[in-house]
């Protein structure tokens, strides 16, 4: 799973890879602002097959917490 | 002119008010909603009672609708979106964030929901929450500000979600108001132009910098704090900006902006103060009542539309 959203924010954001652990905030760490993250969240939708509700982004700080949260949803990645 | 807003908010013209910190306050908000359009009182950071005090005003004011205007990052974002649905209030937009943990609680209330989006997913995010419509404002507006123009942005919102988009940023006339229904708004918001409202209680030195502000004379300070703002360049604009390039401490920066709006609306600190307007400062010239902005607005664009 980690992998996986590694690849995606590589891949749509540029971040660098080595920043990308489970502690790492989406916003300080990984410089992600929120427009960047409601982008990111559909993306994470399209790639996965679920639905995402605006009203759990605020339980998504880290990276952890995505992994978390999908894994949550039965997300198999 | 009807449009889905205009029936969903019960206003005669699709114009809805900015809720500007300290500007929009009740006299604004009522006056606006007076002539037909949709005025709305600003909560900014104001203490929750006091929220509710200018709503209560605004009723004395009006008996036509208005709404009210919630900054999701201020601590009194859970209080307000709880005195609105006690109010009555007919509408809220919202500020700053994703206002999704407040649209059940509002929706079940009645009261309408309308969320400020800076991009195309952010709007498709806000409809699927239960939005009633989106206002998609472009970064030629006034005070905090996303990155895309009004004229990229408008399009593909309207494009991207069923809801009725309201357009918002660089809007002061009627061809504005056409302009941004040509690219799909059923609406519109506008803040600058109501900045120098004769109803409302903006200094004087405020307003004299917006009617003399030229098409050049509008900044954005902030970017490398994640958080811009757009203003009239002044003398605190002109410091800022040197310290952001020299890349000191936030703390630093913050020092200049703390009160630095309520000092330009309330004091007409034009030195110190920080003169939130959009880019089509440059655009307004005179003072006038709201019932003339929106009637030469409306007469204008109504004329080219037809035409």
């Amino acid at each position: 799973m980690l992998e996986k959203i590694t690849n995606l924010l590589v891949e749509k954001l540029d971040v660098d890879a080595a920043k990308v652990t489970e502690n790492a905030t989406f916003s300080e760490d990984l410089g992600i602002d929120s427009l960047d993250l409601f982008d990111l969240v559909m993306s994470f939708e399209e790639e996965f097959g679920i639905e995402i509700p605006a009203e759990d982004l605020e339980g998504l700080k880290t990276v952890g917490d995505m992994v978390n949260y999908l894994n949550g949803k039965g997300v198999n990645a | 002119m009807k449009t889905r807003v205009t029936e969903l908010l019960g206003i005669e013209y699709p114009i809805i008010q900015g809720g500007m910190a300290w500007v929009a306050e009740y006299h604004l908000a009522a006056a606006v909603s007076n002539a037909g359009g949709f005025g709305i009182i600003g909560a900014a950071s104001a203490p929750a009672d006091i929220v509710r005090e200018q709503i209560k005003e605004c009723k004395k004011l009006t008996d036509k609708p208005f709404g009210v205007n919630v900054m999701l990052m201020n601590d009194n974002a859970d209080e307000v979106a709880k005195i609105v649905i006690e109010e009555g209030v007919k509408a809220v937009t919202t500020g700053a964030g994703n206002p999704s943990k407040y649209i059940g609680a509002w929706k079940e209330a009645g009261v309408k929901v309308m969320p400020v989006v800076a991009s195309v997913a952010m709007a498709k995010m806000m409809e699927r929450a239960g939005a009633d419509c989106v206002v998609a404002e472009g970064m030629e507006s006034g005070g905090h500000i996303g990155s895309i123009t009004t004229m990229c942005l408008l399009p593909q919102v309207v494009d991207a979600v069923s809801i009725p988009v309201i357009g918002a940023g660089g809007i002061a006339d009627g061809r504005g108001f056409a302009a941004a229904t040509m690219l799909g708004a059923e609406a519109v918001q506008m803040g600058t132009a109501f900045l120098v409202a004769k109803e409302n209680i903006v200094h004087a030195n405020f307003r004299n910098k917006v009617i003399g502000a030229k098409d050049i004379d509008s900044v954005i300070t902030g970017t490398s704090t994640g958080h811009p703002v757009r203003s009239i360049r002044n003398r605190m604009t002109k410091e800022y900006l040197k310290l952001e390039s020299e890349g000191v401490e936030l703390m630093e920066l913050e020092k200049l902006t703390l009160g630095s709006l309520r000092r330009a609306v309330v004091e007409g600190d034009d030195k110190t103060g920080t003169l939130m307007a959009g880019q089509i400062a440059g655009l307004i010239k005179e003072e006038r009542t709201c019932k003339e902005i929106i009637e030469t607005i409306m007469n204008e664009a109504n004329g080219l539309l037809r035409g």
